[in-house]
């Protein structure tokens, strides 16, 4: 895997993670204090930086072989169901993701809540809204610079891409103060899905004893392969009767 | 405290299994066939691609029957 594929994949997937945290830190921010917003923010930041820092060396000295059979069994579990969610709504089987939705029920749930300020924060509800919404957005990012990065060799590029996608997503959520619903999320998570899913494939199956033909270049069919039918899928979903569901957290 | 334990459990079967179990064990049961395979002289790469296949139209379909 070439550190341009490396740094792409992981900048779209950390992207995709990044806009749905900022949706929440802006909530907090609106509903209830930007202050206290912030720091929850990089509080979590800070936390899940702890945590790439103490297990990607950890994660790069396991075998490669038991390393890509987990990995590739992660990713391929979470690939699918990125693809499956994505298929679902291009088909219009599912509610397209409406960052505008979330917001306006972020800010209405934080709104009711009593204000409560303590000696690091002025608003202590603010700051774990903040944080959790962080934190648990953040572990997707944590665990993909951590996969692609082991079996890449290079844990160190894989958090840059991270760290560059949260970095331009928080900057224009910063800059705008709203949710940012011009960004095409629904679209990048359709590419991220096919990316997992080939990338999961792969190296499922070397960690499984299999040998690709063409070694590495087994990938320049696997992705545009998965692309072709994840595209006949969202194709023979809409022609059949359709009945859009809500949207899944 | 038996909610925190449930909703730490809650937290960690949506993360690692999410919506449609069927694909995880899918997973699980097509990795364990490529490595049964590749342990003869028969080539198991086109294993998981095939695996690909049937899982993803099988999990749309159950997906769109929640509807």
């Amino acid at each position: 895997m070439g550190a341009g594929a490396l740094f792409v994949a992981v900048f779209l997937a950390c992207a995709v993670e990044a806009v749905e945290a900022t949706t929440i830190v802006l909530a907090a921010g609106a509903a209830r204090d930007w202050r206290s917003a912030a720091s929850g923010m990089a509080g979590a930041l800070a936390f899940l930086a702890i945590v790439v820092a103490a297990l990607g060396p950890a994660v790069s000295a396991l075998p490669l072989r038991g390393l890509r059979l987990v990995v590739g069994a992660l990713l391929l579990v979470f690939g699918l169901q990125w693809l499956r969610k994505a298929i679902l709504r291009a088909s219009g089987h599912k509610a397209l993701h409406d960052e505008d939705k979330i917001f306006a029920e972020q800010v209405a749930a934080a709104a009711g809540q009593p204000r409560r300020p303590n000696r690091l924060v002025p608003d202590w509800y603010g700051f774990a809204l903040s944080f959790k919404g962080v934190l648990l957005e953040g572990l997707e990012v944590v665990f993909i610079v951590l996969t692609f990065g082991a079996n890449a060799h290079d844990v160190a590029l894989a958090a840059v891409a991270a760290a560059c996608a949260v970095a331009v997503v928080a900057a224009a959520g910063a800059a705008v103060r709203t949710p940012l619903r011009r960004v095409p999320e629904n679209a990048m998570k359709f590419v991220v899905g096919i990316m997992l899913t080939a990338f999961g494939t792969f190296w499922g199956a070397e960690g499984a004893g299999a040998h690709w033909p063409g070694s590495d270049a087994a990938l320049l069919a696997l992705v545009p392969g998965i692309a072709l039918f994840a595209l006949a899928m969202v194709a023979l979903l809409r022609a059949g009767p359709v009945t859009a569901v809500a949207e899944e957290p | 405290m038996a909610k925190r334990i449930q909703a730490f459990a809650a937290f960690w079967y949506d993360f690692l299994i999410g919506d449609d179990w069927l694909v995880a064990a899918g997973v699980a049961v097509s990795l364990g066939l490529t490595y049964w395979v590749s342990q003869t002289a028969v080539p198991a790469w086109w294993l998981m691609p095939v695996f690909l296949l049937l899982i993803l139209p099988v999990s749309l379909w159950r997906g769109t029957r929640r509807g």
